[in-house]
Order: structure tokens, then C-alpha cells, then sequence
């Protein structure tokens, strides 16, 4: 499954791997650049240094989400799912090859975009580790739940309803573009709901050593997303859900 | 061969989430090694069993127990004895035909080197190999269901399910499959197959149930079976157009206009071609030529109504 899974992945590389890193070009371009150079540092670095690991962040929620809801969804569609669902394959295998191809894919496309970052700032490294276990994790939970958003939509609607109106706004919110802490006290306390928050703060402290939350309740966040929306994917599989009749 | 049945379904009941009663407590055992036929008319409840045995539709009731396995207690084990050739197309169309039988292997645990030996040989087995590296989308209809057998077949399943095989498959190609699932049951796989045609059941099946609105309402050798349902129907041509007075004259004969130089004659169980022949021939009718057009949903529609 990952073979197929990462096959398609480079063979649609227009579709997979291009559109975000031309996006995100676009937004170091105007966002960092043009609009950065004149925003004051927050917490002792470049608008354009602050935003980088956020972007990147965003791109792995994105193309980790992206992956797992079409790939399900098209297998549902084109009812090639039957394969697995006739085989004896346990659905535990079933469900580590769609999200293994979705982190590929979100780890990859991250990769990419961090790379084009480059031409724009200098790239600091404060800890690896957590860099490395921020974005694993993080694409973890958002290939789960496009995997629950594939097991039930029923039209291609249904797979961009979610991306558009949740994950994006979520994401924008989510202190990618800046630091809850120049918000007023409401929406201060209001980001702190939004599990987003924690996965960008931690990805950006790996990078630059700062982050609005404790760290701790970042990896806390992530790893109770993962948990939950791993027994609910599991669940749903062993009860057919979205699947069978 | 072992007494356990390859298939033993007991009263299996299914109602669809919008209360359609698909099946009303169906039950039938298959020996092993048996070239089943299951027939009836469209919507007679043959792909939802089907897809019950293969795990595609969760049963309402009931039990299925494959190579006296259940499929609810241990549902790996007996998914592991099914290959399933399912009616519609259900492959990745953008794959490449090999991928699709060595990716299918894969999923039943055949390490990747011994799927593409297996692949090979499925494919070249059904005339596909010149074509291992299609898009599986660009194949014809009659291949991509040869496609569908290769990657049914390559795990080398106890069990072979195929749900409507030949449907819109040329008659030449249809004789082909058919001299190759022959080869593969006599080498001992268990064959359970749907079917519109009445010759294909003929042709390959030893014994067979017929199914209708959910229940099981004959089982039996294919020979018993076609007794009971031997309403032959068949076309007859004529040298001459036929004419008003002709048709007059045959009043009372099962004999049926189709056009002006085609009659159709249905015999009922019992009854025989002879007096029919008779009669055509004491009024100057002569025929050229007798097709069996019979169907079996015309069978299913005569037994119903019989």
C-alpha cells in the first residue's frame, strides 16, 4: 500500500508536490518580503524567520489531510476499496498504509517547502528532535482524520467541505502568521481551543526556541488527537462504516 | 476432498437500511470442488449473498461458515479461502494491469517477488500478458473482466465467486473463460458462479439453486433443474415471410410472430417440438433455422409464473 501510495504520490507531482511550493513561494514573497520587511520582530526574530515554520506546518496539516480524504475517497469511488475489504489484510494494516502515504506525502511536500524558505531567510535550528517529532505527529493526526472525512463523504463535495471551511480557518487561526500573544486577552483565550495552536507553536520551537504554549501541552495535544481518532478510525472499519451496507 | 462444505450459508437474512428485504433466510451447502450456479432474476437477492460470503455486506442474520470457518468468528481465516470476481469493475483504473494482480497479492501476505512470479502466470494464462503494462482503464471490457479473474485467482483461492463473469463478453472470449475456470475447478477449486446465460450454466455447472425475491426456491443437480425449468424457447426462421392466414392457422400452437420471417416457440415441461413441426409443415410454413434464444430471465419469468 505505501508502494502505491507513494507511486501515485510522484506521479501526479504536478497535482501532489507543485501547487503547495508555488503557494508558499507566494506567501514568503508577499507575506515575508514585502509585508514582513515592514512588521516589527516578534520575540526577537524576522516576520519572515517567525512565519517559515508556521507555513511549513500548515503544508503538512494540509497535503497529510489532502492525501488520506482523496486517496479513501477515490478508492471508495472507484470501489477499489473492495480489494482490501475482501482480503484478510486486518483493518489496523489497512488504515497504517493510507496514513503512511499521507505522512509521506505531508513530510515530503514540508520538506519541499522549507527548502524554497531558504532563498528568503536564514534557517535556524534550535532542536531537531522536536522539529522532527512536531511535524511526524502532527501529520499523523491530520492523515487520521482525512481518513475519517473519506471513510463518509459520499460526493467530492463532501471531501472540500472540511479542508475549506475547518482545516484552513483552523490553520489561519492557528498562530501561523503570528503570535496569539498580540492578541487581545478574549481571542487570546479563544486560540488557546483551537489544537492547531499547540502544533505550530511546537514545530516553530523546535526552529527558533519560542512558542505561546507550553511544550509540553503541545506533544499532550497531538497525542490525544492521534488516540482518539485512532480507535474512532479502527472502530469504524471494524463496523464497516462508510463502507459497507 | 473433506465432507466440510466449501460454503454452508444458514438462513442468512439481509434488510438494507431502507427496509428492502434482500434476502429472507437463505440456506444451501456447497461440496467442495462443486461448479455452483446461482440463478435468478435481477434483484433476486444473488450479489447480495455474493457479497456476504466476501465480506462486502454485513448479513443480517444468519450464519456463513467458508471451509468450516465462520465469517464472524475468525473473519480473516475465511476471507483468506475467497478470491471474488465481483460484477461491476472494481480495480484502480490508473494502475497498470500487473499492478492490480501483484498489489491484490500483496494484501494476502504473498511476499512481492512470488505475486509478480504469480502475476506472470495468471496473465499469460488468460491472453493478457502483452498487455501487463496498460493502464488497466485503456483494456477492453472482456479483458479488464480477465483482469478481474487473474487478480481474483492469485492467492490461489479455495473458493471462487464470480458474480455475472461473462457479462458483455464476446461469445468467443465467453468460451475461453469458460474452458479456463473448467481447468481451474477440475484442479480443485470450488466455483460459485451467477449467470444470465442459460448455456454458460449449462455448460459449466453441477449443481445450482435459484434464487427469487430473497428465498431459495429450487437446489439441486443442473440437470434436475433444467427438467423442471425446461421451458425451451426458440427461434425459428422462416424461407418465406409469414402471412396473416399463416398465423391464423397456427392459433393455439405456442408459436409467437417475432417479425415477418421469425417465430418464436415456447414448449412447456412435457411438451415437444414435433407437433409444433407438424403443423408448420402441414401449412406450407418451412423453416430454415432453429436458435435457442432462451434466456434465463425468460426461465425465471415462466417458473414464476408457473
Amino acid at each position: 500500500m505505501v508502494r502505491e501510495e507513494t507511486t501515485r504520490l510522484f506521479r501526479i507531482w504536478s497535482q501532489t508536490l507543485l501547487p503547495p511550493v508555488v503557494t508558499n513561494t507566494l506567501y514568503y514573497v508577499i507575506f515575508g518580503a514585502f509585508i514582513g520587511s515592514q512588521v516589527a520582530d516578534i520575540d526577537g526574530f524576522s516576520y519572515m524567520a517567525y512565519i517559515v515554520p508556521g507555513l511549513v506546518m500548515m503544508t503538512i496539516i494540509t497535503s497529510s489531510y489532502m492525501n488520506t480524504v482523496s486517496t479513501f475517497f477515490f478508492a471508495k469511488f472507484q470501489k477499489h476499496i473492495e480489494e482490501m475489504l475482501v482480503s484478510p489484510m486486518p483493518s489496523w494494516v489497512v488504515v497504517a498504509g493510507f496514513v503512511t502515504g499521507g505522512v509521506i506525502r505531508g513530510m515530503l511536500v514540508g520538506f519541499l517547502v522549507l527548502l524554497v524558505s531558504l532563498f528568503f531567510t536564514h534557517l535556524v535550528i534550535y532542536n531537531a528532535f522536536i522539529i522532527f517529532g512536531a511535524a511526524i505527529l502532527t501529520s499523523v493526526v491530520f492523515a487520521l482524520a482525512g481518513l475519517v472525512n473519506g471513510m463518509f463523504a459520499k460526493s467530492f463535495d463532501a471531501i472540500s467541505i472540511v479542508p475549506t471551511f475547518v482545516l484552513t480557518p483552523l490553520t489561519y487561526l492557528g498562530g501561523v502568521f503570528y503570535s496569539v500573544e498580540m492578541l487581545p486577552p478574549f481571542w487570546q483565550q479563544l486560540s488557546l481551543l483551537n489544537p492547531i495552536l499547540y502544533m505550530v507553536n511546537a514545530f516553530r520551537y523546535g526552529f527558533l526556541g519560542v512558542s505561546d504554549v507550553p511544550l509540553t501541552t503541545s506533544f499532550a495535544v497531538m497525542g490525544a488527537f492521534i488516540i482518539v481518532f485512532l480507535v474512532a478510525v479502527l472502530w469504524f472499519f471494524k463496523k464497516g462504516a462508510g463502507l459497507k451496507n | 476432498m473433506t465432507d466440510t462444505p466449501a460454503i454452508s450459508v444458514s438462513e442468512v437474512k439481509k434488510t438494507y437500511s431502507k427496509g428492502v428485504e434482500a434476502l429472507k433466510g437463505v440456506s444451501m451447502n456447497i461440496p467442495q470442488g462443486e461448479f455452483f450456479a446461482l440463478l435468478g432474476p435481477n434483484g433476486a437477492g444473488k450479489t447480495t449473498l455474493i457479497s456476504i460470503i466476501s465480506h462486502l455486506v454485513r448479513k443480517t442474520s444468519g450464519e456463513v461458515m467458508i471451509n468450516g470457518v465462520s465469517i464472524d468468528a475468525d473473519p480473516d481465516a475465511a476471507k483468506s479461502f475467497i478470491g471474488l470476481v465481483p460484477q461491476e469493475f472494481n480495480f484502480n483504473m490508473f494502475k497498470k494491469v500487473i499492478n492490480v494482480v501483484v498489489d491484490q497479492a500483496g494484501y494476502y501476505g504473498i511476499p512481492r517477488k512470488e505475486a509478480i512470479v504469480r502475476a506472470e502466470q495468471m496473465l499469460k494464462d488468460l491472453g493478457l500478458w502483452e498487455k501487463r503494462n496498460e493502464m488497466s482503464m485503456r483494456l477492453s471490457g472482456g479483458m479488464k473482466r480477465r483482469v478481474m479473474i487473474a487478480r481474483a485467482l492469485v492467492h490461489e483461492p479455495k473458493v471462487l465467486l464470480l458474480d455475472e463473469p461473462t457479462a458483455g463478453v464476446d461469445v468467443e472470449l465467453r468460451r475461453g473463460m469458460w474452458e479456463y475456470l473448467k481447468r481451474i475447478n477440475a484442479e480443485g477449486t470450488t466455483i460459485i458462479l451467477t449467470t444470465h446465460y442459460l448455456e454458460e450454466a449449462e455448460q459449466l455447472c453441477r449443481s445450482a439453486a435459484i434464487i427469487n425475491k430473497g428465498e431459495i426456491i429450487e437446489q439441486g443437480s443442473m440437470k434436475q433443474l433444467l427438467k423442471k425449468l425446461s421451458f425451451i424457447t426458440m427461434q425459428l426462421d422462416t424461407v418465406e415471410p409469414l402471412t396473416e392466414a399463416n398465423m391464423q392457422l397456427l392459433k393455439g400452437y405456442p408459436l409467437t410472430k417475432i417479425d415477418d420471417n421469425t417465430l418464436e416457440l415456447t414448449l412447456k415441461p412435457g411438451e415437444t417440438v414435433n407437433d409444433a413441426f407438424r403443423k408448420l409443415s402441414s401449412i406450407g410454413v418451412q423453416v430454415a433455422n432453429v436458435r435457442n434464444s432462451g434466456s434465463l430471465e425468460e426461465v425465471f419469468v415462466n417458473l414464476i409464473k408457473a
